[in-house]
């Protein structure tokens, strides 16, 4: 291989990260806020799915991409808010319900959004960081400079849920929560309030992550547009230590992983495309067989989480 | 049969029927949103499922692979897991049958087909049985695993057909090259219902009778219903739950194999139909008991049946089913937590 291939494809691989990271971004801090209360919500990728249609139909209907993406954020935080509500009573159990919000959030999004296939809607504006600092010299680097402007968004809630998790009265009450039900309990901390309202805002905050999937990359709705992201970022956050930063970086790996096989048919390798497309995945099992084991919990994992 | 084992089977009947009526209430009043008319909905649901004899075959033909994809979730279960990968097991199942021939040309007639079947079982019980074996041997969720697995399983599908394994014949659609017409799987007697359906019913039924009356069985159901107690008294539970993964895995492979040898003849993307995770909702609702799978599975294959006929009839697209499937699972999993309160004053009198 030649400089003139590598470098393209680095480039691409890059700027992929931050592309196809961002909707991981979202989803895993979702995730996370989740978890930390001490429940799983596997229907995040319904969620995905359904705030994708949900965000493509409000920037569409609209004609602003940030109606949009408020339509995404509120669309997921209502399927959150069943999962939550739903998880609540008693014996119902929180991984067979995700897989059941999963179908449901899928299903609801394809037979509403069947009118919005064709259709063109309002896009997230991008960012061009290239021009920002003044560094302009090939188109190659400009594409991969060009950010989601969701993106500084999904980093700003994760510092914020960063700090809110080790400094705030809510975020002590959110973990307290998580890592003992019973001790939240004994405090008079309303343990099935508190679950409710993590899974609600963690369904806004994945929502977020459809909108820049419908309205930024791919940048359009039809039914194959998640594949897995939802899932992906709950094996995610396991590998992150349920830590909103560390979901970061997780999330451009991921993401960086997720570009590379778009990347390489950019400079016309299409030889195993379909295999690079698995690599998030076969990326994902291999962390999770590195960091599990089966004889103790996982550090820094919320003690009333029973995914571990 | 005790009286209260009846009991509990009445009320889980009776639980599920309610909340399968709370769905299609519910359906109704969503289609209604959409300006349908939900009576005529109902009624095409009903009629589209099992109103004539067409409708029928279809719902059975529809039903087969279910059962088995039903059983890959139920399975595991039974020994306590939740595995909901049966999907990439079935694509692995179907893409190792029309792989074979590539290999070695199966003998014609009833046994070349069944090598066929054997080795989509293989497969598909190596995949789901990955799955298992990383739970009990690295502690990976089985869930996330499962489904990861079945993401790569689609990837393998698409590179092989699309690439090294293509028929260079199949123009539009990218398959593998079909099926010599001497293994192939025909049709169950004079209907229109090939033999998968038998394969279904007759797995089914042996898995029932594995779990009441084998030691192997209860000894599975041990391991679901408490590990420590069952490590307790001394049940290789690693291999019992692993077995257990093996058999479901299996038979959503067969269900792969079955889906290419009777119906599209040549592996391609057409195995992605979401049968697998079809079947995870069948498996829930008939609360992972092989027998009850399949009433389940033809009355979800009924849906299935119908979901089309609402499409010509109606006009609501092919996706109202799925709203409608989705909208059960959820209602089925939220009445879980009713179990057990209708009896009670009843098991207190006797």
């Amino acid at each position: 291989m030649t400089v003139d291939i590598v470098v393209p494809v680095l480039l691409a691989v890059l700027g992929g990260a931050v592309r196809v990271g961002t909707p991981f971004l979202f989803v895993s801090l979702g995730e996370c806020l989740t978890e930390k209360s001490g429940r799983v919500n596997l229907g995040l990728e319904g969620v995905l799915v359904f705030s994708a249609m949900a965000g493509f139909g409000g920037a569409y209907l609209s004609g602003s991409a940030w109606m949009g993406v408020f339509a995404a954020g509120g669309c997921g935080a209502l399927l959150g808010l069943l999962h939550g509500v739903a998880c609540s009573f008693p014996r119902v159990n929180d991984i067979a319900m995700g897989i059941a919000i999963m179908m449901f959030g899928t299903g609801l999004a394809f037979y509403l959004g069947k009118p919005l296939i064709q259709p063109q809607a309002p896009q997230i504006p991008s960012i061009d960081l290239a021009s920002l600092i003044g560094l302009s010299d090939t188109s190659a680097v400009q594409a991969a400079l060009r950010m989601n402007a969701l993106f500084p968004v999904g980093v700003a809630i994760s510092l914020l849920m960063a700090w809110g998790f080790r400094h705030t009265r809510w975020g002590l009450m959110v973990r307290m929560v998580g890592d003992s039900s019973d001790a939240a309990r004994a405090l008079g901390t309303s343990v099935v309030g508190v679950r409710i309202v993590a899974t609600t805002l963690g369904g806004f905050i994945a929502g977020l992550g459809g909108a820049s999937l419908s309205l930024y990359y791919p940048g359009s709705w039809n039914e194959g547009l998640s594949s897995g992201q939802g899932l992906i970022a709950v094996a995610l956050v396991i590998f992150a230590r349920w830590n909103p930063l560390n979901c970061l970086w997780a999330a451009l790996l991921f993401g960086g992983a997720g570009a590379i096989g778009p990347a390489l048919q950019s400079v016309g390798i299409s030889e195993g495309y379909y295999l690079f497309n698995a690599l998030p995945y076969v990326l994902t099992l291999l962390i999770l067989v590195l960091t599990c084991s089966p004889t103790r919990r996982i550090r820094g994992a919320p003690g009333e989480l029973k995914v571990s | 049969m005790s009286l209260f084992a009846l009991r509990s089977a009445a009320e889980g009947l009776a639980l599920a029927l309610l909340s399968l009526a709370g769905a299609l209430l519910i359906f109704g009043v969503f289609v209604a949103l959409g300006g349908y008319d939900p009576i005529v909905v109902w009624r095409i649901l009903f009629v589209g499922a099992f109103g004539d004899a067409f409708s029928w075959q279809n719902s059975l033909q529809r039903a087969a692979p279910l059962m088995l994809t039903a059983l890959t979730v139920a399975l595991p279960a039974q020994a306590g897991l939740t595995v909901i990968g049966g999907e990439g097991a079935l694509v692995l199942g179907g893409l190792a049958c029309a792989s074979l021939p590539y290999l070695v040309a199966p003998p014609a007639g009833w046994v070349g087909s069944l090598l066929l079947l054997t080795v989509a079982a293989v497969a598909g019980a190596f995949w789901v049985g990955l799955a298992g074996a990383l739970r009990h041997y690295r502690g990976v969720n089985e869930t996330i695993s499962s489904l990861l697995l079945s993401y790569v399983a689609i990837s393998v599908l698409k590179h092989l057909v699309e690439g090294p394994m293509r028929d260079p014949a199949s123009l539009n659609k990218p398959s593998t090259l079909p099926l010599v017409e001497s293994v192939r799987i025909g049709s169950l007697l004079d209907y229109d219902v090939h033999w998968g359906l038998a394969w279904g019913v007759a797995l089914c039924l042996i898995a029932g009778l594995w779990l009441a009356f084998t030691t192997h069985g209860f000894a599975t159901r041990i391991v679901g219903g408490n590990a420590r107690a069952a490590r307790l008294v001394g049940l290789p539970t690693r291999q019992l739950a692993i077995t257990a993964c093996l058999l479901g895995g299996g038979a959503a492979g067969l269900a792969g194999g079955i889906e290419v040898a009777a119906v599209h003849t040549a592996a391609n993307a057409s195995l992605i139909a979401g049968l697998g995770y079809a079947g995870i909702l069948v498996s829930f609702v008939a609360r992972h008991q092989p027998l009850a799978i399949i009433p389940v599975a033809i009355l979800f294959g009924g849906f299935g049946a119908a979901g089309s006929m609402l499409q010509r009839r109606v006009g609501l697209n092919d996706a109202s089913v799925q709203v409608l499937l989705g909208m059960a699972f959820v209602i089925i999993l939220a009445a879980e937590s009713l179990r057990g309160r209708w009896f009670a004053t009843a098991r207190a009198h006797a």
